[in-house]
């Protein structure tokens, strides 16, 4: 055994050993990344998202714009209140229905509706929005983020589950212009 | 005393630590850096001590869970024994670390200690700022109240924006698609583990440096840092010239440390503790959310900025300023240490704090943000009302019907979103009053679609009569 030529017994179990710890290191990182990104890589498709009812039609007046909330499809035991989410939801003519989420579409802050003036004003950073959820005025670059809906049975479902944000996929677009309605 | 000394032989026989602390403590300082200068460093870490100690005392009773962590605080502000108290020096303790940290930050970049060869430790010091920011946004995010709810939802919010990766980034920040339980969990796994470990670690590391380096000598214009011959100039004024740490220097620590915990009792007993606000219950939406003190600039800015400068300014702003405090150290290494030949040093730390203490300042009463309720709280000022005729007062109840008071302030009280109205007609003739409102224009809503013709007749009758006392109102001058 020469030192020269660099290569021991020693140093080469030595050297497995550390390839060995390696090897395990790799194989107990997948169960822990996977178990990290939990969030986002979910078994169940698509995503989050699911019909909920927020109640049947008759507590929508036509042309009115009210307040409902749903308990969010996907929460836990230690979730308490925080998975009753707000929504609102604008009945335009009795038959047309637009349902708005809570957020603004600026930094996600409670937008509250003041039906005398017909705007949404968010008192955060002074977002404000027409009655169609449109853009109005304040730092938002877009209208509220708005859910689908579909009436069943005399019941108004939205699909949703997930907290829209500005670049969250559920985050949809619905008034690309961001200026004010054309006539206003 | 005989089985004291015993039980410290035999205590010092196994762990031979006497000879290294007492090196530690004796190890020579410039003497000049015996000063009130050098006691920020010393404070910081005192009171991060205090937070370990008072964290760890709420620990015991706080219930890290979304349903439960409101009333866990209820509890231990009103029925726990000096619940409160602990509450209170906790919330205070951040407060004061943040400051004390800052200035120690200041104190260090005047100095010039971040130089030749003290590079790391500035740059562990840059790594522990983040990590003591950090500390103070999950913490608020564990007094789980309205303000931890929605500033959770603008983190969120912010986070959408990073290109691409954004969505998956607010689902792991949130553990899940909205912001529940799995949230407060992470959080609090991150405040009380992750961060304070990885804090505990690079304190350890950054007096480690401080120790083998030697504390920064107080600089003199004109004496130059120099790679080569630092070193021996440094060796040669801690020992021709130096004094001992303890007991030489270590006085004014000592004595600062102390005022600084005394004081934050002081603040915690007179004060009481910070919050919990209203119940983190997203159905109650009647709430204006505010941040905490150290972050309202962050507040200002987001609500100043034009919209379309928001994002990169968010995403990129940071890094650069990230950047440029890790590069300092490497394109200024050498050279001048004293603030007095540094004016570019001191004219940016001038900017800096005028800059943050405008926006704090700005942030403490956010013109704006709409004052929700002054269209049913803030009532016209009778003045205003006094000798008008029906139809100026209809208006001023049309001012008020339709939030124009949530926006603009009349007589000092309102809504600062939009211009104070008291002077409108000096400024505005009647057709260009009808105009704004009808179209808006400028930061305000079009009101064309709320209001009828004879509101809006009403309406700007009612503002036509706000000029004041000694000034003409506006006058077409294409009208007779």
């Amino acid at each position: 055994m020469t030192p020269s030529d660099g290569l021991t017994r020693r140093g080469m179990l030595m050297k497995l050993g550390i390839l060995f710890n390696a090897a395990v290191a790799a194989i107990l990182a997948v169960p822990i990344v996977r178990y990290l990104l939990s969030p986002v890589i979910r078994e169940r498709r698509p995503g989050y998202e699911s019909w909920l009812s927020l109640g049947s039609l008759g507590q929508f007046p036509a042309g009115q714009t009210r307040l409902a909330t749903y308990r969010n499809p996907v929460a836990g035991p230690a979730d308490g209140e925080t998975a009753n989410i707000p929504c609102w939801v604008r009945n335009v003519d009795g038959q047309k229905f637009q349902v708005f989420a809570i957020n603004c579409a600026h930094l996600g802050c409670p937008v509250r509706w003041f039906p005398q003036s017909g705007l949404f004003m968010c008192p955060c950073h002074g977002g404000a929005y027409y009655s169609d959820g449109s853009r109005a005025s304040g730092p938002p670059e877009r209208g509220l983020f708005e859910y689908r809906y579909k009436v069943d049975q005399g019941n108004l479902l939205i699909d949703a589950g997930e907290m829209p944000t500005t670049g969250a996929p559920t985050a949809r677009l619905i008034n690309v212009s961001g200026g004010r309605p054309p006539c206003a | 005393m005989r089985l004291i000394k015993n039980v410290g032989d035999w205590l010092e026989q196994r762990l031979q630590l006497a000879a290294p602390i007492r090196e530690t403590m004796e190890h020579p300082v410039p003497r000049r850096t015996a000063s009130w200068a050098y006691v920020f460093g010393s404070a910081a870490l005192t009171v991060f001590i205090l937070q370990l100690v008072t964290g760890i005392l709420l620990a015991l009773l706080y219930v890290p869970s979304a349903g439960e962590a409101w009333n866990s605080l209820q509890l231990l502000n009103h029925q726990v024994s000096l619940g409160w108290f602990i509450r209170a020096l906790h919330g205070w303790g951040s407060n004061f670390m943040i400051a004390i940290v800052l200035i120690h930050m200041v104190q260090v970049f005047l100095f010039g200690a971040y130089k030749f060869p003290r590079e790391l430790t500035w740059i562990v010091g840059v790594l522990l700022l983040l990590l003591t920011l950090g500390m103070a946004f999950t913490g608020q995010v564990l007094r789980f109240d309205q303000d931890a709810y929605w500033g959770l939802g603008i983190g969120a919010s912010i986070a959408s924006r990073v290109p691409v990766l954004g969505p998956w980034i607010v689902k792991l920040l949130l553990g899940g698609p909205i912001i529940a339980g799995a949230t407060l969990s992470r959080f609090f796994a991150f405040h009380v583990f992750v961060i304070p470990g990885s804090l505990i670690a690079f304190v350890a590391l950054h007096l480690l440096l401080v120790l083998k380096l030697g504390i920064n000598e107080w600089p003199m214009p004109g004496r130059l840092v120099r790679r080569a011959t630092y070193m021996k100039e440094y060796h040669e004024l801690t020992h021709a010239d130096g004094l001992p740490f303890v007991p030489g220097a270590v006085a004014k620590d000592l004595f600062f440390s102390g005022f600084i915990l005394l004081a934050i009792a002081a603040c915690a007993a007179y004060f009481g503790p910070f919050g919990p606000s209203g119940q983190p219950d997203p159905t109650i939406i009647q709430t204006v959310p505010r941040p905490d003190y150290f972050f309202l600039w962050l507040y200002a800015v987001l609500s100043l900025l034009p919209p379309s400068m928001e994002t990169p300014a968010l995403l990129i702003g940071p890094v650069i300023a990230l950047i440029v405090l890790l590069a300092l150290p490497f394109f200024s290494g050498e050279g001048e240490k004293s603030w007095k030949r540094r004016p570019i040093a001191v004219l940016t730390i001038l900017l800096v704090a005028v800059a943050m203490g405008t926006f704090t300042h700005l942030a403490g009463y956010a013109p704006w943000s709409p004052v929700m309720d002054a269209w049913s709280g803030e009532p016209i000022p009778t003045r205003y009302l006094k000798g008008r005729t029906a139809l100026e007062r209809q208006g001023a109840l049309v001012f008020q019907a339709k939030q124009c008071h949530n926006c603009h302030a009349l007589g000092g009280a309102g809504g600062e979103r939009g211009p104070e109205l008291d002077g409108v007609a000096v400024h505005l003739t009647q057709d260009q009053l009808i105009r704004q409102v009808i179209q808006g224009g400028g930061n305000m809503p079009a009101y064309g679609n709320n209001l009828n013709p004879a509101q809006t007749t009403a309406l700007v009758a009612f503002l036509e009569t706000l000029y004041p006392a000694g000034q003409e109102p506006a006058r077409d001058a294409s009208r007779p």
